[in-house]
């Protein structure tokens, strides 16, 4: 990576809306799934290609179609574009077909929990806005023809935080595994525990353990794969407890968030400090894999597993 | 234990102070006059009984907090002390080095030998940097599994004291995997075939408190806090100002008495009137029939029984809503 990008995930677990403007060029594809008709954002020139994209890391316009046809990777840098589930599943999943599975579970304010504002009244209001129940995601379909059953996560859902659903819908995609038999597949994109639910968010890092340790005794292959930016809870549960732990080039994955450390030792953080580059290099990842490699990768793991 | 005037007392324990000044000004005036003020000498110490029950009946979840850190408070090491015999500490994680703020070993309940596992503070400045103020690098994680791993092979419990402001946020924990060092604690605990009691006795902080936290029973102390974040980290983030710490310490339940009641953790251990620091055998004492009752019934299930329960325990954690199939299917 060129350019070191300034990272507040952070900002991204509060629920709140980014008004930062490069932020919401790097969402832009997201705008697709706002109930009703596409909305852009002010500043936005719609065109009949779709809309342009500056890459965050390079600055090279580009049209949100050609984005996506690039599988929303920079042809200039290889950046890799943040995005959500159903472009990672419409990537990986033969013909874009899949099934999604727990798709009626959502989130509740079981705590009246209220910062600035009531957690209920942002659940609402992302409700309102997507289609997405929550901040993960499950499907299943098939790879290059090999069944898998892969969770996915969504950022822009309370920056992809975890919490009691989360925990739930990771459940019950491990219970779908040993029953039918097939790999699994999490793709992390979080700032980690969701604070709104408090100490229940906390315990799904035990929870999910738990799935995980039935999921090794029958035997079926976990694949984490760790996408940007992955932190907190996420890595101190299931992102790093992968048969394979995997990332996308250039992802920021860690424990510690860079504000966190950087307040601690009072100290600026190396250049590439806790990119995936440099997890490999430490020993925490199996491989590094670009998104246009992933889908035949995974049919490749899949096959390695069995056979 | 210290002793007045070696005391120290919080903002809202000053009260206290008070009256021992009292007792102190009585016990000059009675040196020097020689009239005997016992009686109201005893008074006084009956009315800082009186006012530490009073202050710690109407703290507020904050003050919680802030009594969980109380500089007087026993540590690990203490409760070790003073609740089990023939104590070994067994030291580092066989790779890097020896973490100090993670301390364990073997020692014996009742002539049972147990393996005992905690953050350390420390008692002093000195002290508290040797212990990098109970916050364990990615080293520390792994000796505790090291110790837990060797407990399982020779079948003893597993007992954990948790104390800690969170795992330690640094540029060599991150390089050695602090998140992996976390993840692979609890996924082991979970699956470990021997009883694993767990003791919140003073900061339970997110994912550094769950990297020795995750057992078949989860025992917190009255005056302890356990959460997903620190109120503090919390009210920087959500409220994006250092200064509402108090909300955030209110509006994340972070109380035992929350965390008991929202079914996270297994039971409250009392203690003495005003909280742990101003009696650590009393303490002591009640936290030993706590653990000696837990690992009694412990005892009586077979392993994989014990892990059977333990991961339905934590599959039952949290909260959400069903929509009916074609409710959803209308929205
Ligand atoms: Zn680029």
């Amino acid at each position: 990576m060129k350019k070191e990008r300034e990272e507040d995930f952070e900002n991204n677990l509060t629920g709140e809306e980014d008004n930062h403007q490069e932020e919401n060029s790097k969402r832009s594809w997201f705008k697709r799934r706002k109930k009703g008709i596409l909305t852009s954002t002010a500043d936005k020139k719609e065109t009949p290609e779709g809309l342009w994209n500056k890459c965050p890391n390079c600055n090279h316009i580009t049209t949100t179609k050609e984005l996506k046809e690039e599988l929303f990777v920079c042809v200039k840098c290889n950046y890799h574009h943040r995005i959500g589930s159903e472009e990672y599943y419409e990537i990986i999943f033969d013909n874009s077909e899949y099934t999604e599975l727990f798709d009626n579970i959502r989130s509740i304010d079981f705590l009246h929990f209220t910062d600035l504002k009531p957690y209920q009244k942002r659940l609402d209001e992302i409700h309102s806005k997507t289609d997405l129940k929550d901040s993960m995601r499950v499907a299943v379909g098939e790879i290059n023809g090999e069944k898998m059953v892969v969770a996915c996560m969504d950022f822009e859902f309370i920056g992809g935080s975890l919490g009691s659903v989360m925990g739930e819908k990771f459940s019950r995609a491990v219970d779908y595994c040993i029953e039918h038999k097939l790999p699994y597949l999490v793709i992390s994109k979080s700032g980690g525990a969701r604070m709104m639910e408090s100490a229940f968010s906390l315990m799904q890092l035990a929870k999910t353990s738990g799935k995980l340790s039935q999921l090794s005794d029958a035997k079926l292959p976990y694949i984490s794969m760790l996408t940007d930016p992955t932190f907190g809870g996420i890595s101190a549960s299931f992102g790093m407890l992968g048969d394979l732990n995997i990332a996308e080039p250039g992802a920021l994955i860690g424990f510690a968030g860079p504000r966190v450390i950087k307040e601690t030792i009072k100290k600026d953080l190396p250049e590439g400090f806790q990119r995936s580059e440099f997890l490999l290099e430490h020993g925490f990842l199996d491989f590094i894999v670009d998104r246009k490699q992933l889908k035949d990768k995974l049919h490749q793991l899949i096959l390695l597993f069995r056979n | 234990m210290p002793q007045y005037p070696n005391r120290q007392f919080l903002d809202f324990e000053q009260p206290i102070k008070t009256l021992y000044e009292e007792i102190e000004k009585l016990k000059q005036t009675a040196e020097k006059s020689k009239i005997d003020m016992s009686d109201s000498i005893q008074k006084l110490q009956d009315a800082i009984v009186e006012k530490r029950k009073e202050i710690t009946d109407n703290l507020t979840p904050w003050q919680r907090v802030q009594l969980s850190r109380h500089p007087d408070r026993p540590y690990t090491l203490k409760y070790i002390e003073k609740i089990f015999t023939n104590f070994v500490e067994l030291h580092g994680d066989r790779n890097v080095r020896d973490d100090k703020a993670m301390i364990g070993g073997f020692a014996q309940l009742n002539g049972e030998t147990v393996m005992v596992i905690g953050q350390q503070k420390g008692i002093n400045t000195k002290a508290r940097q040797l212990r990098n103020f109970g916050m364990a690098n990615p080293e520390g994680y792994r000796k505790a599994l090291r110790l837990m791993r060797l407990a399982e092979k020779f079948n003893k419990p597993v007992i954990t004291f948790v104390d800690t402001p969170g795992a330690y946020p640094g540029l060599e924990a991150e390089e050695r995997g602090q998140g992996e060092a976390i993840a692979r604690n609890i996924y082991e605990m979970v699956r470990l075939k021997v009883p694993v009691i767990i003791v919140v006795i003073g900061e339970g902080a997110s994912g550094g408190a769950l990297g020795i936290g995750v057992g078949d029973k989860t025992l917190m102390m009255e005056n302890t806090w356990y959460t997903v974040i620190s109120p503090e980290s919390c009210s920087s983030i959500l409220w994006r100002s250092w200064d509402k710490k108090e909300i955030a310490a209110e509006q994340l339940r972070l109380t035992a008495k929350d965390m008991h009641g929202f079914g996270l953790v297994d039971e409250i251990v009392p203690e003495p009137i005003g909280g742990a620091h101003w009696d650590y055998d009393e303490a002591s004492a009640i936290l030993k029939s706590c653990i000696e009752r837990n690992l009694t019934e412990l005892k009586e299930l077979d392993a994989q029984k014990r892990v059977e329960m333990r991961i339905d325990k934590y599959c039952k954690m949290g909260h959400w809503e069903e929509l009916m199939a074609d409710a959803s299917m209308a929205v």
